[in-house]
C-alpha cells in the first residue's frame, strides 16, 4: 500500500511538466501547428524560471516568467511559421539548437562556471484538507504542489473550451482544413499566433515547473527529451486532453517505477526502461494500440492564395 | 541561372546576419568578437592541423546532410540521423573489434558495409512504418533516435563492454579495421573519400538514375507519380533506407576513423546538425559540401575559440541556431513578394523539403 501511493505520487510528480507541455502544445496541434521546438521552449522555461524564482524569492512569479519567455519564443516561432511560412520542423530544430547554446551561455554568464548548479526556492507541498487523509489516493493525489492542482484542472478546462467555446470550434477549424476556415471569414493567421502563443506559455511553463517545481535548481540540457515526450504523449493521447493526462500518466510512471528500481538496485537496465515510453509511441503511431487520427492541416503552412 | 544565383546570394547574406548576430552574443560576455572569431577562423584553418580537423569533423556531416537530403528528395523528413548514426557505430563496432586476422583490405570494407547496414534498416523501418500504417515519420524517427541511443548505452555498460575495465566503453577497433591516416600530423583518414562516394553516389542516383528521377517526383507531387505509373510506396521505403545508410555510414566512419571503439553518446550531435547542413545546402550536392563546410568550421574552430578567446563553446550552438534560423527566413521571404507571373514552380503544398532550386 505504502509502496503503491509513493509510485502514484511519484508519477504525479513527474508526469506534471511533461502533461503542461502536452497541453501547450495541444493548443498548437489544434490549430495544425507542429512544435518540434518544445524542448527548446521548455528549456527556456527551465533557466527563466530559476532566474526569476532567484530573483523574486517566490517561486511562482518564476513559473509566470517561465511561461512568458515561452510566449516570447512563441513569437518568434509564429512569426517564421505562420507569417514567413517556413518549414515547422526545420524551425523547431533550429529553436532546439539554439536553446540548448543559449540556456549554457547564460548560465555560465550569471551563474558562473563553478560546477554548482543554480538552485532557487522551490514549490512546497500543499496538503488539501480533509481529502488528503483518504488512505492511498488521498497522501498521493492531494497532498502534493500547488501547480499540479492546477494542471490537473486545465485537463478539463481544455477539453471545455476547445469543444465548447467559439474560439474553440475555430482552432480545430483552422486546424482541420484552413481553407474553409478562411472562407467561412475566420483569420487563419490570427488564429495560429493565438494558439501558438497561449500553447508556448505553457509549455514555457512546463519547463519552469521542471526546475522549480521537482529539482529546484537548474542544470544545462536538463530537460532532456520531455519535450519530445510531450509530443509523442500528444499521439498517445488522441489530442483530447483527457488521453493527454492519461498517456502523460503513463509516461511519469515509467519514471516513476525506474527511479523506484534504481534506488532498489534492480538488475533490469535502466536503458530498457528509458526506451519503453518511444517504442510506445512507435506502436501507438502504428495502430497497434488504436488509431489515432492528426488534425488534418496539421504541420502544413497556410497560403490564402492556393486551393 | 538567375534563381540559382539569386539562392546563393540569399545564403550568403543569411549566414552573414547570423555570424553578426553571434557576434552581438559574443560582445554581452564582454570579448572582443573580431578576436574570438579569428581565434575560431586560426582553428579551423590556421594550421594543417587545424585544415585536419576542419576536414574530420565535416566526414560525418556530409553523411548525414546526405541522410536528411535522400529523405527529402521523396518528401519525407528525416530527423533520425543521429539514431541511424549510433546504429551504424554499434555495427562497425561489432565487425571492427571481432574477425581478428582479416587483412585490412577486407576487414575495413566489411565494417563500413556493416555501418551502413546497420543504419540502412534503422531508416527503412521508418520507411516501412510509414507505408504499411501510416505512422508519420518526424515522430519515428525522433524516437528511434532515443531508442538508439539507449541501446548503446546498454550495449557499453553490458554486452559490449571492454571486460577489465570500469569505463562504459566496448573493446577497441582492431587495427586491421582502422580507417587509415592521410595526412601526418593531423588526424584525418581516409573516411573524407567515403563520404566523397558518397556525395558521387548521390548526385549520380539522383540525377541520373531513373530510380532517383521517381523520389524526385515522389517527392514533387506524390498523385502525379501514381497516375505516372510509378509506385510511390516503395520508392519512399528505398529513399529511408539509402538516407539510413548514410546515417549508417556516418557512425561508421567515426567509430573506425576517429573514436576506435563504442561509446556513449560518442556524436556531438552530427545527426542534428545534418538536417541544417542539407538545409543550407538546398539538398544539392555541392550545397551539402558547402554547408558541411560551414559546420565542420564551427566544430573545428569552437574548440579554439573556447581555449584562446575564452568564448564558451556553448556559444557555437547560439551561432549554429542562428545559421539555420537565418537560412529558414532568407528561404521563405519570398512571401512579402508580390504574388506575380514569375514564380512557376514554387511547390504547391508545404509540408515537404524546401523549395527545390537546382
Amino acid at each position: 500500500m505504502e509502496l503503491l501511493s509513493y509510485l502514484l505520487a511519484t508519477d504525479l510528480r513527474m508526469a506534471a511538466p511533461i502533461l503542461i507541455a502536452a497541453l501547450g502544445l495541444l493548443f498548437m496541434e489544434k490549430s495544425g501547428v507542429v512544435n518540434i521546438g518544445c524542448e527548446g521552449m521548455m528549456l527556456f522555461g527551465t533557466f527563466f524560471g530559476v532566474f526569476f524564482a532567484r530573483l523574486s524569492g517566490s517561486p511562482w512569479i518564476g513559473l509566470l516568467f517561465a511561461g512568458m519567455t515561452g510566449m516570447v519564443i512563441g513569437l518568434f516561432f509564429a512569426f517564421i511559421v505562420v507569417t514567413l511560412r517556413a518549414n515547422q520542423i526545420v524551425t523547431g530544430i533550429a529553436l532546439n539548437i539554439i536553446a540548448q547554446g543559449a540556456t549554457s551561455t547564460l548560465n555560465r554568464l550569471i551563474f558562473g562556471v563553478s560546477s554548482q548548479a543554480a538552485n532557487a526556492p522551490g514549490f512546497e507541498v500543499v496538503p488539501i484538507p480533509l481529502l488528503s487523509k483518504i488512505p492511498v489516493i488521498g497522501d498521493s493525489l492531494f497532498n502534493q504542489m500547488g501547480p499540479i492542482y492546477l494542471a490537473l484542472l486545465l485537463v478539463p478546462l481544455i477539453r471545455w473550451f476547445m469543444m465548447k467555446t467559439t474560439i474553440g470550434l475555430k482552432i480545430r477549424a483552422v486546424g482541420e482544413h484552413p481553407h474553409s476556415a478562411d472562407t467561412a471569414g475566420i483569420n487563419v493567421r490570427s488564429v495560429r499566433y493565438g494558439s501558438i502563443l497561449a500553447g508556448s506559455f505553457l509549455v514555457g511553463a512546463a519547463g519552469g515547473f521542471l526546475s522549480l517545481g521537482i529539482l529546484s535548481l537548474f542544470s544545462e540540457n536538463m530537460v532532456s527529451g520531455r519535450g519530445y515526450i510531450a509530443l509523442a504523449v500528444i499521439i498517445f493521447g488522441k489530442w483530447n486532453s483527457w488521453g493527454v493526462l492519461a498517456a502523460a500518466l503513463v509516461f511519469g510512471l515509467g519514471d516513476a517505477v525506474q527511479i523506484k528500481m534504481q534506488t532498489a538496485g534492480s538488475s533490469i537496465p535502466y536503458q530498457f526502461l528509458m526506451m519503453l515510453p518511444y517504442i510506445l509511441t512507435i506502436l501507438a503511431l502504428s495502430g497497434f494500440v488504436g488509431k489515432a487520427e492528426s488534425p488534418a492541416a496539421s504541420g502544413k503552412p497556410f497560403r490564402n492564395d492556393e486551393l | 541561372m538567375n534563381r540559382r544565383l539569386n539562392t546563393i546570394l540569399m545564403q550568403c547574406v543569411s549566414i552573414t546576419v547570423a555570424f553578426v548576430l553571434g557576434a552581438v552574443v559574443i560582445k554581452m560576455i564582454g570579448i572582443s568578437p573580431l578576436f574570438a572569431y579569428g581565434a575560431l577562423l586560426n582553428g579551423s584553418f590556421g594550421s594543417i592541423n587545424a585544415i585536419g580537423e576542419t576536414l574530420v569533423k565535416m566526414t560525418p556531416l556530409i553523411l548525414t546532410g546526405l541522410s536528411y537530403a535522400f529523405a527529402a528528395r521523396a518528401g519525407l523528413i528525416n530527423i533520425g540521423a543521429e539514431g541511424q548514426l549510433y546504429i551504424g557505430g554499434i555495427l562497425a563496432t561489432l565487425v571492427g573489434s571481432n574477425f581478428a586476422g582479416l587483412p585490412m583490405i577486407i576487414h575495413v570494407p566489411f565494417a563500413v558495409a556493416a555501418a551502413f547496414a546497420g543504419g540502412a534498416v534503422w531508416g527503412g523501418l521508418v520507411g516501412l512504418l510509414k507505408v504499411k500504417f501510416g505512422a508519420n515519420e518526424i515522430i519515428t524517427t525522433v524516437m528511434l533516435n532515443y531508442i538508439a541511443i539507449y541501446l548503446v548505452s546498454f550495449l557499453v555498460t553490458g554486452p559490449m563492454k571492454a571486460p577489465p575495465g570500469t569505463m562504459p566503453e566496448s573493446r577497441p577497433i582492431l587495427d586491421s579495421a582502422h580507417l587509415v591516416r592521410i595526412l601526418p600530423g593531423t588526424r584525418l583518414h581516409i573516411g573524407i573519400f567515403i563520404a566523397i562516394l558518397a556525395l558521387l553516389f548521390y548526385y549520380f542516383f539522383i540525377f541520373k538514375m531513373r530510380q532517383g528521377y521517381e523520389m524526385r517526383v515522389v517527392g514533387n507531387n506524390m498523385e502525379s507519380a501514381r497516375a505516372a505509373g510509378m509506385r510511390p510506396q516503395r520508392t519512399m521505403v528505398l529513399a529511408m533506407l539509402l538516407a539510413g545508410g548514410m546515417g549508417g555510414l556516418a557512425g561508421g566512419v567515426e567509430i573506425l576513423g576517429i573514436q576506435g571503439r563504442l561509446l556513449q553518446s560518442f556524436s556531438p550531435g552530427y545527426g542534428f546538425d545534418g538536417i541544417a547542413v542539407a538545409l543550407v545546402g538546398v539538398n544539392n550536392p555541392v550545397g551539402i559540401v558547402l554547408g558541411a563546410l560551414l559546420f565542420g568550421f564551427l566544430r573545428a574552430g569552437g574548440n579554439r575559440m573556447q581555449l584562446v578567446a575564452q568564448v564558451p563553446v556553448s556559444v557555437i550552438y547560439v551561432v549554429q541556431g542562428l545559421v539555420i534560423t537565418f537560412v529558414i527566413i532568407g528561404q521563405n521571404l519570398h512571401v512579402f513578394q508580390k504574388v506575380g507571373v514569375n514564380r512557376p514552380f514554387r511547390r504547391k503544398t508545404g509540408d515537404g523539403p524546401a523549395p527545390e532550386v537546382l
